[in-house]
C-alpha cells in the first residue's frame, strides 16, 4: 500500500479484517510479522522508542470512539500535546487551543467536561486534538460509527477540508461506504489481511469483483456468506436424516 | 487422565503467577525510570495526592476513632484485671503506632485509594485513552502511572499516621472520659513508654512498605486490566484481595525484623 503525500485513502472492509490492526502497524503500536512501514522514510519498525515518539509527533490518530481523556476539559484535551511537546506560552496556547476548536465547529464547548458532549461532539473534539500540532499523518479509525446522518457529514467534510488545509496525508479505516466514496481519493478493500481491491471511487463503484459489489451494494450474500460455517443443520436439530 | 490435568492445570497457574510478577517487578522499575519526568510535573502529583489522599480522609478518621475506642474499651477490661488500668495509655498508643495504624490504613487505603486507582487506570485503557496518549507520543507510565505512585507513597504514611492519631483520642475519650482512669497516668505513661524511632519510626516504615505495595499492585492491575466490563472489575477485586493479603503477610514479616528479638 502506498498513502501518497496530500491524498486522502481510505482502508475498507468487514469487521475483524485487519483494518485497525493495520493502523496500530503503521502507528507503531504493533509490529508486523513480516513486511515493513516506511513514513517520511523512515522505517518505523527499526526505531528505538526515542525514534518512534519523534515520528508519532508528526502524526495524529482518531480513534473510534475519541478516547478523550475523560478528567480534563474539552480545552485541556487540544491543549494536551502543546503543553506536552511545546515550549509555547499559555496565551499562545489559548489561542491556538479556539482556532483549534473553532475550525470544528465547536469552539463554544472548550470549558465543557468530554461527558457533556455528544457522541458527534466527542468526535469533532477529538479530531481538533488530533490536529493540535498540525501532523503530516492523519489516521482515522472509524471516525463514523455511531454518527447521526448529520454529524457523519460534518465529521466527513472536516476529514477531507482538514486534509487539504493542513496539505496532510490521511488514512481513514472505516466500514461507511457511502460517506467514505464521497470525500476519498482512492479506495484499498482487505479481506483476511489482504488487499483484494484498490482504486479511485469511481472505479470501485463500478467495480464488477463480486466482493466488491456485494460490499458497495450491502447485499446479504455472496462470496462473504450470511451464514457463519457450522455443522449440519437437521444433525443440530437432532432430526432425523 | 485427571491427575495429569491438574497437573496441567497447577503447572500453568504457576507460570502465570510467576509470568505476572515478572510483569509487576518489571512496571515498578519502569515507574521508577520514569517518575523524574512526573517530578517536573509536579501539579499532577498533587493532584493525585488530593484524590487518593485528601479523599480517604473521612474512612481513616471514622476507622480511626472507632479502632482507637475500641482498643480502650478492650484495654481497660483485660488491664483492670491485673490492676494496671493506667497503663491504659501505653496500650492504646503502642498497639495503633506499631501495628493498628499502618495495618488497617493501609487495608483502608487499598479499599478506598487503590480500588479507585485500578478501576480509573483499566477504564483509561478500556476506552482506548492510554492508546491515544501513546499515539501522541507520551509515555503512559510518565503521564499517569507515576504520579499516582509518589501520590500513594507519600499519603499512606501520612494517613496511618492520622489514624494512629485519631484512635488515640478514641482511646482517651473511652478510657478517660467515659470510664475514668487517671488522665495524668494515661498520657504520662505513655509519653514515657513510647519511644520515637522504635515505635513510631518503624510505624511509619510499616506504613511506607504497605503505601508503596499497594500502589505498585493497584496500578499494575488497572494497567494490566483486559479492557473490557468484566476485566476491569476482576482487576479492581484483584487489587483489593492481593493487596491484603501482601499487606498482611508484609506486616508479619516487618513485625519480625522490628519487634521479634525485644
Amino acid at each position: 500500500m502506498v498513502f501518497p503525500k496530500g491524498k486522502l485513502i481510505t482502508i475498507m472492509g468487514l469487521s475483524g479484517c485487519g483494518k485497525t490492526t493495520l493502523l496500530r502497524i503503521i502507528g507503531g503500536a504493533l509490529k508486523p510479522v513480516k513486511g515493513y512501514v516506511k513514513v517520511d522514510g523512515q522505517n518505523i519498525h527499526e526505531l528505538n522508542q526515542d525514534g518512534l515518539y519523534d515520528i508519532r509527533r508528526k502524526m495524529g490518530m482518531l480513534f473510534q470512539f475519541g478516547a478523550l481523556f475523560t478528567d480534563m476539559s474539552v480545552y485541556d484535551n487540544v491543549a494536551f500535546q502543546m503543553r506536552e511537546h511545546t515550549d509555547l506560552p499559555e496565551e499562545l496556547i489559548h489561542d491556538l487551543v479556539l482556532m483549534k476548536l473553532h475550525a470544528v465547529g465547536l469552539r463554544g464547548t472548550h470549558n465543557l467536561m468530554p461527558s457533556e458532549l455528544s457522541g458527534g461532539m466527542a468526535r469533532r473534539v477529538a479530531l481538533a486534538r488530533t490536529v493540535a500540532l498540525d501532523p503530516m499523518l492523519i489516521m482515522y479509525d472509524e471516525p463514523f460509527a455511531g454518527l447521526d446522518p448529520i454529524s457523519l457529514t460534518v465529521v466527513g467534510d472536516l476529514i477531507r477540508r482538514l486534509n487539504d488545509a493542513l496539505g496532510a496525508t490521511s488514512i481513514v479505516v472505516t466500514h461507511d461506504v457511502q460517506e467514505s466514496l464521497k470525500i476519498v481519493d482512492y479506495v484499498y478493500f482487505m479481506a483476511n489481511g489482504v488487499i483484494v481491491a484498490e482504486g479511485t471511487p469511481d472505479e470501485i463503484r463500478a467495480s464488477d469483483k463480486d466482493f466488491v459489489h456485494q460490499f458497495v451494494h450491502g447485499e446479504m450474500d455472496g462470496p462473504v456468506p450470511f451464514h457463519y460455517p457450522g455443522g449440519n443443520y437437521r444433525q443440530d436439530l437432532n432430526l432425523q436424516a | 487422565m485427571p491427575a495429569a490435568k491438574t497437573i496441567r492445570a497447577i503447572g500453568h497457574r504457576t507460570i502465570n503467577a510467576v509470568w505476572r510478577i515478572g510483569m509487576a517487578t518489571r512496571f515498578f522499575f519502569l515507574t521508577l525510570m520514569y517518575s523524574g519526568s512526573s517530578f517536573r510535573r509536579f501539579h499532577l502529583i498533587i493532584k493525585e495526592l488530593f484524590s487518593t489522599g485528601v479523599m480517604s480522609l473521612i474512612i481513616i478518621v471514622v476507622a480511626g476513632l472507632f479502632v482507637g475506642m475500641v482498643l480502650g474499651l478492650q484495654g481497660y477490661e483485660t488491664l483492670k484485671r491485673y490492676g494496671s488500668e493506667s497503663a491504659l495509655g501505653v496500650m492504646v498508643a503502642l498497639g495503633l503506632v506499631r501495628e493498628l495504624g499502618p495495618v488497617v490504613a493501609a487495608l483502608l487505603f487499598a479499599s478506598r485509594a487503590g480500588s479507585a486507582m485500578t478501576a480509573e487506570i483499566g477504564l483509561m485503557k478500556a476506552t482506548e485513552q492510554i492508546s491515544a496518549m501513546e499515539m501522541m507520543a507520551v509515555h503512559p507510565i510518565a503521564r499517569i502511572v507515576a504520579p499516582r505512585f509518589w501520590a500513594g507513597i507519600i499519603s499512606m504514611p501520612l494517613l496511618a499516621a492520622l489514624f494512629s492519631a485519631v484512635g488515640v483520642f478514641g482511646g482517651y475519650f473511652v478510657g478517660v472520659v467515659q470510664i475514668g482512669v487517671d488522665e495524668g497516668s494515661f498520657w504520662a505513661q505513655m509519653q514515657a513508654a513510647v519511644d520515637f524511632e522504635h515505635d513510631i519510626l518503624n510505624g511509619v516504615i510499616k506504613s511506607f512498605v504497605f503505601g508503596t505495595a499497594v500502589t505498585v499492585i493497584a496500578l499494575f492491575e488497572g494497567y494490566d486490566a483486559p479492557p473490557t466490563a468484566e476485566g476491569v472489575s476482576g482487576a479492581t477485586t484483584r487489587t483489593v484481595v492481593t493487596s491484603s493479603l501482601v499487606i498482611l503477610m508484609l506486616d508479619f514479616i516487618l513485625t519480625a525484623m522490628m519487634f521479634g528479638g525485644s
